[in-house]
């Protein structure tokens, strides 16, 4: 991984034209450095952030993990739902409404709630909150039918030249079923047929670990039983996608680009095995490109393109930002295509008009970070120094300040603790979907921030990790870990019983 | 419902608050007072709210034992008092975690009731995300939650608050508290933004000359479930007696204290009342955004919470016996800085008020909140909005009052060591 500072104008980053071969390069090359800070503040901002060399106490405001937004409430179920701590009155409001329409149940059209009514006519879930239990994390359907927290993504690969030169310039991420479309929805309108029904079944495969403790490792494979509108495209992958935790999503949105592109290395010439790269992704609404850092494949840059993409996918709702009200319909699907659309001419062109994604979206942004527990803890303070010694950090970075410029205010300038380098990573084939997303291939991912993830089980009462929830614990979280993450595993998997449970206990205080 | 009581209930409630500003011009006030006093009237408002429950309690007890009109109306008037006092409480649990984190155990909404009990064909049967969604427990002894079977033979309080509150991680399932014993009360209102609020039987509850089945278990669940509405408000009159936690929280330090109060009634004006209860609805047009909906009583909610707002300001609170208190007040406090910047807060409150006493008005003389808010009712639309105009404009008054008083961001101060430990980098 480079330590270089980049250096590149941000004009020439966001240039639309620019093709990932010369953004790469211009990376490399010409890296970017801050603009929003004084040399004054750019040195207190270094400081700040430069791993710590001492691991035998906690770090001054490693506490606040989301910086003044962390949320100091009590620590219980409700734990992901609170609000910045440090936005005004005002905010509060757009924050409470954007609540309501995340938990708001969206219904068929027609409706006698005209506001209310546009869902489908293919949907994964009917309201936002349906997938973001608690605004934590989703989870796989154990045991029961209960596949709503999770979905399958749908994609086939680039064909010809054209297609290929398309996805190099992002004018496409990947091209949908021709049938079934960029997802698979196991729920329709009354009227029409739902796609089928996602089928997991997992092989066990056993792990010793130093120590002799063993591991089993469940490895899913995926299919589609009761697939209603006739096979699928034989190239068509199938990519499981479990809902992200909500929290601390426009702290990620206020890190500088400078911040993400200065530890991107995509050739490795550090030579530490690790390069990650950075995602581009379209703007929906300007169409410009920028960094895509949301998402298990960065392929979003803002939480507000998150959104409008959940709200079109998942729910089958319009937004100004993607006003068609037919969700995932393909041109296959004609019933699907004649179905009645919630939108009324009157209350504006899309079925969820202005304000309902601006609400959303702030909502999204301002979900604060729980403070962390336990941060002197001999036991956590010990974990942390495996953390750093075995490699993790080099992908799970721990430390940004944000931007001053950050557009909400309660954003600017926070020291904050994500834990990742919001780069695409080649993480081997056992984790591996083969279903290309723009940058990203089948074997990379986003590193995921680590931040809250300490209380998936207060919260949501499991501790299913990774995309697709395979991992029932951190543990075997970490041993899914390959490809560019291979050598950190491995001294994971090497380390004394004691030292791994210390890790842990360090993952568990975030 | 019976529209008698509201209009008793509200005309009180219309006199207490033209006299609310009426307030001793008192000497200097230190800050330690003003928060005593605030903390006392939170512990009368609980024990309020208490005795309020436990009135609504014994009609429930008298409506279970002989199910009839009478006393199905008397519980359903006795619910309604109960709610003058809690609403009023409710300026306190913003600024104080305590009464935060407890305030969904008793009134969490929205709710799905088809949880509870039958709900109607137009409720729909399924929803993706929650399993429960029909579930209707007073039908079914035997339940599956996650995929778990679990035992609802017996309807506990100890089963509605551990088990079936918020089951499943769906905050709509809310098996506890105000709204679902109203909902138990009333029914469904299956009026839309029509006349009209829910219109349960009372043979729902009569197991000789049983309605819609199961009045054995529905009588059961709502003898349940305000059996827990009184343990939890015991609660909080324990945590706001002199030496109760929230009593020692807040006291502490009185400037904290001081930041807690004027938290409260900002965060209530304007994000929680003006915003998420009230302006959404007028948003929507959605009659389902309304608070109190089985029994049309949102207006007297609202109206309850402004007057809380104000009452944490003047330190005057109206008891449920009529008694009245009054004492140090944060309103002493700024006017002794700052005269005019006092006397724009109580006007504003007293605006607010009389926006949120003509809504009431019209609620009770005109249409109900649900109509007011229907899509193409530009007058009952406008009455909303005055109220929710007054909520928003008092919150810019509290700001300033916050500057004035140098409250601004205490807790929020860098520091470079671990000495503050809510210390952020600055």
């Amino acid at each position: 991984m480079s330590r270089i500072t980049a250096r590149i104008p941000r004009h020439l980053l966001l240039a639309t034209a620019l093709s990932f071969a010369a953004l790469g390069t211009a990376l490399a090359d010409d890296p970017v450095r801050r603009t929003d800070l004084t040399p004054k503040d750019l040195k207190r901002v270094e400081k700040v952030t430069s791993p710590t060399t001492d691991l035998s106490k906690p770090e001054p405001f490693e506490l606040m993990q989301g910086g003044a937004a962390t949320s100091t409430h009590p620590v219980n179920g409700d734990a992901f739902s609170h609000f910045s701590a440090n936005i005004t009155f005002s905010e509060e409001e757009e924050f409470k409404l954007g609540n309501a329409l995340f938990r708001k149940f969206w219904v068929s059209s027609p409706s006698s709630t005209q506001a209310s009514d546009g869902l489908g006519p293919l949907f994964n879930a009917r309201a936002c909150q349906s997938c973001h239990l608690k605004d934590g994390r989703g989870h796989p359907p154990e045991g029961a039918a209960d596949a709503t927290s999770m979905f399958l993504r749908l994609a086939r690969p680039a064909r010809t030249d054209e297609e290929r030169q398309a996805v190099a310039e992002l004018a496409a991420v990947n091209f949908p079923d021709p049938t079934y479309g960029g997802q698979l929805q196991d729920l329709a309108v009354p009227g029409i047929a739902a796609e089928g029904r996602m089928k997991i079944t997992y092989t066990e495969e056993t792990v010793t670990l130093a120590g002799g403790e063993t591991i089993s490792l469940r490895k899913p494979t995926y299919a589609i039983a009761d697939l209603a509108y006739g096979p699928l495209d034989p190239e068509t992958t199938l990519s499981p996608r479990i809902a992200n935790p909500m929290v601390g999503m426009g702290l990620i949105q206020a890190i500088t680009d400078a911040d993400i592109l200065a530890r991107a290395d995509p050739q490795d010439r550090d030579g530490d095995g690790i390069s990650g790269r950075a995602a581009r992704a379209r703007d929906h609404r300007t169409g410009e490109l920028k960094l895509g850092r949301f998402g298990w494949k960065a392929q979003n840059a803002s939480v507000r393109d998150q959104s409008s993409s959940a709200f079109k996918g998942d729910l089958g709702i319009s937004t100004p930002d993607d006003p068609h009200p037919f969700g995932d319909c393909t041109q296959a699907q004609e019933k699907c295509l004649s179905m009645p659309t919630g939108v009324q001419g009157r209350l504006g062109d899309t079925e969820a008009p202005d304000p309902v994604l601006d609400l959303v979206t702030f909502y999204s942004e301002n979900l604060a970070l729980p403070a962390r527990r336990n941060i002197d803890d001999p036991t956590v303070l010990k974990g942390k120094s495996i953390f750093y010694a075995s490699g993790c950090v080099a992908c799970h970075t721990p430390k940004y300040v944000t931007s001053r410029k950050a557009e909400n205010k309660a954003h600017r300038f926070q020291l904050i603790w994500p834990h990742s380098d919001f780069l695409l990573h080649d993480m081997g084939e056992g984790l591996a979907d083969g279903q290309q997303v723009g940058d990203a291939g089948g074997q990379e991912w986003r590193t995921a921030p680590l931040w809250g993830i300490g209380l998936t089980e207060e919260v949501n009462g499991h501790t299913f990790f990774l995309h697709d929830g395979r991992a029932r614990n951190l543990t075997e979280a970490i041993l899914w870990h390959g490809g560019e993450a291979q050598a950190a595993r491995e001294t994971f998997a090497g380390l004394a019983p004691d030292d791994r449970k210390a890790l842990i206990a360090f993952l568990e205080s975030l | 419902m019976s529209r008698k009581s509201i209009l008793g209930a509200s005309f009180a409630l219309l006199i207490a608050s033209a006299s609310f500003m009426a307030g001793p011009a008192a000497a200097a006030t230190d800050a330690a007072a003003v928060v005593n006093h605030y903390a006392a009237l939170a512990h009368a408002k609980y024990e309020d709210s208490l005795k309020t429950a436990k009135a609504l309690d014994a009609a429930i007890d008298a409506l279970i034992a002989t199910p009839s009109d009478e006393t199905l109306k008397a519980a359903r008037a006795a619910w309604i008092k109960a709610r003058v006092p809690y609403q009023q409480s409710e300026v306190y649990r913003f600024g104080n975690a305590v009464v935060d984190d407890w305030e969904g155990k008793v009134n969490a909404w929205p709710l799905d009731e088809g949880l509870i009990d039958y709900v109607d064909a137009s409720y729909g049967t399924e929803s993706d995300e929650n399993a429960l969604f029909v579930a209707n427990v007073i039908a079914n002894p035997k339940l599956k939650i996650n995929g778990k079977d679990v035992d609802a033979t017996n309807l506990t309080p100890e089963f509605l608050s551990e088990t079936l509150h918020e089951a499943g991680e769906i905050e709509a399932n809310v098996a506890t508290g105000y709204h679902a014993i109203e909902f138990l009360l009333w029914g469904q209102d299956l009026n839309g933004t029509g006349p009209g609020a829910g219109n349960r039987a009372y043979t729902d509850f009569d197991t000789k000359n049983c309605t819609n089945g199961h009045c054995d278990r529905r009588a059961a669940y709502l003898k349940a479930a305000s059996t827990l509405l009184l343990s939890d408000l015991e609660e909080m009159v324990t945590a706001w007696a002199p030496e109760g936690e929230a009593t020692k929280t807040v006291t502490a330090d009185p400037k904290a204290g001081i930041s807690a109060i004027l938290t409260g009634m900002g965060s209530l004006s304007y994000g929680e009342l003006a915003g998420e209860r009230m302006k959404l609805g007028v948003l929507l047009h959605d009659p389902e955004e309304e608070h109190d909906c089985f029994s049309d009583n949102t207006h007297a909610s609202h109206l309850n919470d402004a007057v809380g707002i104000a009452s944490a300001y003047t330190g005057e609170y109206t008891r449920a016996d009529g008694t009245k208190m009054t004492g140090p007040s944060l309103s002493e406090l700024v006017a002794a800085k700052d005269t005019a910047l006092d006397a724009e807060m109580k006007a504003k409150l007293t605006k607010t008020l009389d926006a949120m006493n003509a809504m009431a008005k019209r609620a009770e003389t005109v249409e109900a909140y649900d109509q007011m808010i229907g899509e193409g009712n530009a007058e009952g639309n406008a009455t909303v909005q005055a109220a929710i105009d007054g909520l928003i404009d008092q919150t810019k008054t509290i700001e300033r009052v916050i500057a004035s008083l140098d409250l601004g961001t205490i807790e929020l101060e860098g520091s470079d060591s671990l000495d503050n430990p809510n210390a952020v980098f600055q």
